[in-house]
């Protein structure tokens, strides 16, 4: 029988009743009686000289009560990089500013150089009109190999578009060649990743209020963690003490990344409520948050996988560009580096592995983390060569893979690419695949879809991913600037609820539902007396935020940890109560029993007995009930899958359709296999989208082509099969209490190079010489292909 | 984006040469021109309202005439700000040839948008920039001179020929040129 309660039931998602009610509160719908409006000005080149902005006329407009320019912020800091990477020759990586607002210069569509604070949003749009900006254009730099060879430079302080040229493991380097040199086999494949835009459905908004008798600042804002955004206002850019600044992250609706990061508009805000003495609000259109928020991947890669005569892998060696766009934002330098190259030996047992990435400064929107963060460029680049390689020896794409899986008694496992996976089994992910997909009745269907005139493929793919992000150790000796643990609260209060405070923030992840579950399992309670606090600096008490899919393995563990905290103290408070010795208390179910006996009390009155401490042992026992943990993990989590799909090819128009798709994760042990099902299908219909349907473009002269659901296309719900999503293989995580290893990003990890390798597949099957489409396969690429072959 | 193409005028080209020239004349033809005032050698300054797709703007800018080879070419470039709509700039290169005692009138446009029009016009921009620019040369048809009719090319017609409303239009282009 499931569970309906507790560990590893699907319970139901509480959030749910709010958001389904229209009743959930995110920034916009703040207000302040003293609410006032900023609206920003953004350069409508890609990159120009700011000559003169007279913003005279702009200030005399009705309502208008501050204009601000780059110049008012020259005094603070910039937004920093949270990850330094040296490059091959030990220099570290290029930093230039990145100001408040535009200064000097503008560096890309979209990048704000002014903002009028105004009574109302309408008169604040009425006078950015109004603000003159005599801007000089210069030449664009949009191609990443051009933008390296050119003597324009995105920030002329540098003298160079390169922000770092980065080698994993330099050491592996000359072994990589001379793999490479002798291989009886060499599968070079050259592929872009292309960039997409993240597409939150609430677009970035923040609130900045003042308060002058306390000289404190509250901002509200749509962040994934407030912690961090508080960090970086306080440390690197306002420098307001973090003790008088709040940061609030409400309702959060989605993030995928592009709400990790400190954006100029909160200190903005913030700025201008000190200014203005105003609650001042901002709240992107759809065409800002396009503009404006941090985009994803943008990788053009070359990629080798040496092999034996018999298949057997012996290097991978990849030279990548990576598009870090105008200015560096917070893990811009993390994300194509260590988040990318450290996974480049994949699920194999592949003995040379060199990673070569460039990064580099453009005249487009900054680009960073995006679900799956480097993950989905590894996997893309790893599982897309393993597959033409496999059609060029003539072997099955399964039985290649399997034939250089790590296998399940080799943990823990040292690959090539410099991490120590703990535990897996990625024959038995496969086995399970093969089963849930009905492999079997592949040709079958092909025959049916050829008699209707169409292609049918099969793809496949394994992945691995990194997740749990990460071990402050770690990390640090790799360059992190900030740790990466996770802290959570747990308060017992005198009448025997709970109120949980947790660093990681829930923007879709179900947290208020998930950690109650383990609360509740743990202390033998009802979870509906349990709630979880987040989002707030002024409520919890440290976090690191939510995305590497670490909530449940990090902060879900610092909640096992100050859970376990809490039971300890309890069964002392127990032990006094019932006249014992602590060492003879047992815990089960919600009851503290001495061992041996028949006397007991419930987790109830101990919470309550903590409260009223008459006759308490005041030397052996503080008052109260409630315990903080930090959580510091010792490794990295390593979800994996093995993922498969099938996809029909209409050879007259080129339009792919996606017929069935298997997704079998090995997640560690699940909490809630609900909720970890609903992740798994979003993920996908973010690869499906990457695979199929978006792409962000810009042209020659920097102008977003792509900038409004016209152009840049979206999944919708016809666009995607039915999923058949199974994490029964589950191997559980060997460090972390729970045994947990993520779950967020693995779809859309694993889905766009199962994808592709299925419309490859198809179109080889019509006797299409095919073997590459770069991302989006729309019909056009398709047919392009088909029609070139 | 680039487009070439032709229009046939019913003028000779001194005429249109001149009728390019002319503020008042542009002003009549540029499509949603509202107001463009100066001259052939200090460049003329526009106001044009202008729909792209779902974009609406008024465009303040300048127009500035080179390569002035009369009665033959001319280059014509321009640069529209439209506030929070974004910026059109371009450039036409024209070339009038002599046919008969009419002038036919060649071009080649180069333009580029920025901001929200390629933002959210980049699809209907195209389209937009050949409908704008066969407006702006049926406009200048109509004010200069309507060409003979195609279906009878032979037929000797000039302007004047064209007794109902030629006469009409070469009245208004006389009081437009002097």
């Amino acid at each position: 029988m499931p569970k309906d309660t507790g560990i590893g039931a699907s319970t139901r998602r509480r959030e749910d009743v709010r958001f389904l009610k229209g009743k959930g509160e995110y920034t916009d719908d703040i207000s302040a009686r003293d609410l006032a409006h900023a609206v920003f000005a953004r350069s409508t080149m890609a990159h120009g000289r700011i000559v003169s902005i007279d913003t005279s006329a702009a200030e005399a407009m009705p309502g208008v009560l501050a204009v601000f320019t780059g110049e008012d912020f020259v005094e603070v800091g910039g937004n920093p990089a949270g990850w330094l990477i040296n490059s091959r020759d030990g220099t570290p990586m290029k930093e230039p500013k990145r100001p408040v607002l535009a200064h000097g210069k503008v560096r890309h569509v979209g990048d704000a150089y002014a903002a009028v604070i105004a009574e109302t949003k309408q008169q604040a749009m009425d006078a950015v009109e109004a603000i003159e900006a005599e801007i000089e254009e210069l030449p664009a730099i949009i191609d990443v190999k051009a933008a390296l060879s050119g003597d324009t430079f995105v920030h002329d302080e540098i003298e160079t578009n390169q922000c770092f040229d980065w080698g994993w493991i330099e050491d592996n380097r000359a072994a990589t060649d001379a793999a490479i040199k002798g291989a009886a086999h060499v599968t070079t494949l050259e592929l872009v990743n292309n960039r997409l835009v993240p597409n939150a459905m609430e677009p970035r908004s923040s609130i900045g209020a003042y308060k002058e008798s306390g000289d404190e600042y509250t901002l509200h804002t749509t962040s994934q963690n407030p912690h961090l955004t508080r960090l970086l206002i306080s440390a690197f850019v306002m420098g307001i003490p973090e003790n008088k600044l709040t940061v609030i992250a409400p309702d959060v609706g989605g993030g995928f990344g592009s709400k990790i990061y400190h954006y100029g508009e909160e200190a903005l805000v913030l700025a201008a409520a000190k200014r203005t003495g105003r609650t001042v609000k901002w709240t992107a259109d759809r065409t800002e948050a396009f503009l404006t928020d941090a985009h994803g991947r943008d990788h053009v890669t070359k990629i080798e996988l040496a092999t034996d005569a018999d298949g057997k892998f012996l290097a991978f060696r990849t030279e990548t560009y990576a598009n870090v766009g105008a200015y560096l934002s917070n893990f811009a330098t993390a994300t194509p580096t260590f988040l990318h190259g450290t996974l480049m030996a994949g699920n194999y047992t592949v003995p040379n592995v060199y990673v070569n990435v460039k990064a580099v400064f453009t005249n487009t929107a900054p680009v960073d983390a995006y679900r799956g963060a480097g993950r989905p460029e590894a996997t893309y680049s790893l599982e897309r060569v393993i597959d033409k390689c496999a059609r060029e020896l003539g072997m099955d794409p399964i039985e290649l893979r399997r034939k250089n899986f790590v296998k399940p008694d080799m943990y823990p496992y040292a690959s090539a690419a410099g991490l120590e996976y703990d535990s897996g089994n990625y024959d038995a992910l496969m086995d399970q695949m093969l089963k849930v997909c009905d492999r079997d009745g592949f040709e079958a269907r092909r025959k049916d879809s050829e008699a209707r005139g169409m292609l049918r493929g099969f793809g496949v793919n394994a992945y691995i991913e990194a997740c749990g992000i990460a071990p402050s150790n770690l990390v640090g000796q790799l360059g992190s600037r900030v740790g990466l643990y996770d802290a959570a609260t747990v308060r017992v209060n005198a009448t025997g609820n709970l109120s949980v405070m947790v660093g990681a923030h829930s923007h879709g992840q179900g947290h208020e539902t998930v950690f109650p579950q383990v609360v509740g399992e743990m202390l033998g309670i009802d979870p509906q007396s349990i709630d979880i606090v987040h989002g707030d600096t002024s409520k919890i008490p440290f976090g690191m935020g939510t995305y590497g899919s670490r909530s449940l393995a990090v902060c879900g563990s610092a909640v096992v940890r100050a859970t376990e905290k809490i039971i300890n103290k309890a069964k002392k408070i127990a032990a006094h109560m019932m006249e014992a010795s602590d060492s003879d208390i047992e815990f089960k179910d919600g009851q503290f029993t001495v061992a041996g006996t028949d006397k007991s009390v419930s987790f109830g009155e101990v919470a309550l007995k903590a409260y009223i401490p008459h006759n308490f042992p005041l030397e052996d026992i503080e008052p109260g009930l409630e315990e903080t943990a930090f959580y510091d993990p010792a490794n990295f989590t390593y979800p994996s899958g093995a993922y498969c799909c099938e996809v029909e090819v209409d050879p007259e128009t080129g339009k792919v359709r996606v017929d069935r798709f298997a997704a079998v994760d090995d997640f560690g042990n699940v909490m809630n296999p609900m909720i970890v099902t609903g992740q798994v299908h979003g993920g996908l219909g973010q690869g499906i989208g990457q695979a199929l349907l978006e792409g962000c473009k810009y042209d020659e002269d920097g102008q977003l082509l792509s900038a409004s659901y016209m152009d840049y296309t979206m999944p919708r719900a016809d666009d995607l099969p039915f999923f058949t999503v199974d994490h029964s293989q589950g191997t559980a995580c060997t460090h972390n209490p729970l045994g947990v290893k993520g779950c967020g990003e693995a779809g859309a990890i694993g889905s766009p190079p199962t994808i592709v390798n299925a419309v490859i597949d198809a179109l080889q099957s019509g006797g299409k010489n095919v073997t590459h489409i770069d991302m989006p396969l729309t019909p056009h690429a398709v047919w392009t292909a088909m029609t070139n072959a | 984006m680039n487009l070439s193409d032709q229009k046939r005028i019913g003028a000779d080209r001194e005429t249109v040469f001149n009728a390019l020239l002319d503020p008042e004349v542009l002003k009549a033809c540029v499509p949603g021109c509202e107001e463009m005032t100066g001259s052939p050698d200090e460049g003329f300054e526009a106001t044009v309202t202008q729909k792209v797709g779902p974009v609406k703007a008024t465009f303040r800018g300048v127009v500035q005439l080179s390569d002035i080879n009369a009665p033959e070419s001319m280059t014509i470039t321009g640069e529209g700000k439209g506030g929070a709509a974004g910026f059109a700039k371009g450039g036409a290169k024209v070339r009038l040839e002599a046919d008969g005692a009419a002038t036919i009138l060649h071009y080649e446009v180069d333009a580029k948008v920025g901001g929200k029009l390629a933002q959210l016009g980049s699809r209907v921009i195209d389209g937009f920039a050949k409908k704008t620019a066969d407006q702006f040369f049926t406009n200048f048809q109509d004010t200069v001179g309507r060409p003979e009719p195609v279906a009878d090319p032979a037929a000797d017609v000039t302007t004047e020929g064209a007794p109902d409303a030629g006469e009409k239009k070469k009245g208004w282009l006389r009081r437009l040129v002097g």
